[in-house]
């Protein structure tokens, strides 16, 4: 739709202004897979309030809106287990290993021209890539 | 008041990704999809948040956090394997359903079943990360 690039827009310096937000109050980076990661394995414990917080706000505040709004599933993730299954356990393996995802290495980091931040993106915009094209126009599965 | 701001952050955060788009699998997966039907909504998204967060790090510059302690230490030069290896297997993911951990997170009320299946698959992963490392490391040590 020709309107989309604009609610980007809007929602991308939404998403910056909440980064600016975490770091310039509490002095952290906005990695989403940070955050949930130190959970799950420990690492974060000391400041496990902040981070559940942050989590509260970010699983609550769409959950208002969506239900404002009327918001229902429209079936647009796959249903499929397997797939799903997967790309959970790559997504979350990929992004401890490589200690950030798309909000820590990609906005945060590349905000600050972090040359790690940098290097991790364009190594998951070219493995995401390569991989749409593989399963969509060669498998055809997705 | 770290509690609050963090969850402020948050909201932001998942109204961010809402409004914005990334939330809908079919249009990360366009973005990613150059052979086909490209979405640039993404580049957008991205171009949007990076504008606050440069002036944000200037910010940081000679100054402390407004709740106490420091800023993150500069960024580490070296590279690594985790650091490759780690973002080609989050990128294979990413592209198979189209969710990031923080789109994830976001439309886990609203996104259905398959959302949390991703979620909970995403969490086991995140569990296996140490061990995964570990053995990467040696790997890498005896190559």
């Amino acid at each position: 739709m020709p309107m989309d690039w604009i609610y980007g827009l809007a929602g991308g310096l939404l998403i910056g202004l909440a980064a600016a937000v975490f770091l310039l109050a509490n002095g952290r980076i906005m990695g989403a897979s940070g955050i949930i990661g130190g959970l799950v394995d420990g690492t974060g414990r000391s400041n496990a309030a902040e981070r559940l917080a942050f989590l509260g706000g970010l699983v609550g505040v769409p959950m208002v809106i969506a239900l404002l709004m009327g918001f229902v599933p429209d079936g647009a993730v796959t249903a499929n287990p397997l797939l799903l299954g997967a790309a959970g356990l790559l997504v979350g393996v990929g992004t401890r290993l490589a200690n950030g995802c798309t909000s820590g290495h990609g906005v945060c980091g590349i905000s600050r021209l972090s040359l790690r931040g940098i290097v991790a993106t364009c190594f998951y915009i070219a493995a995401g890539g390569l991989t749409v094209v593989l399963f969509r126009h060669v498998l055809g599965v997705i | 008041m770290r509690t609050l701001f963090a969850a402020i952050s948050g909201g932001l955060f998942g109204t961010g990704l809402m409004l914005s788009g990334m939330t809908d699998t079919r249009k990360v997966q366009g973005w990613l999809d150059v052979f086909g039907n490209w979405d640039p909504t993404l580049a957008f998204v991205m171009g949007g948040a990076i504008l606050p967060m440069a002036v944000a790090w200037a910010l940081t510059r000679d100054r402390s956090p407004l709740l106490g302690g420091s800023f993150p230490a500069a960024p580490d030069p070296r590279l690594g394997h985790n650091l490759v290896v780690g973002s080609v297997l989050f990128g294979m993911g990413w592209g198979l359903v189209g969710l990031c951990p923080g789109p994830a997170m976001a439309s886990l009320s609203y996104g259905g079943p398959s959302v949390w299946i991703f979620t909970l698959a995403m969490l086991g992963g995140m569990l296996l990360a140490p061990g995964v490392r570990t053995r990467l490391d040696v790997m890498a040590s005896a190559a």
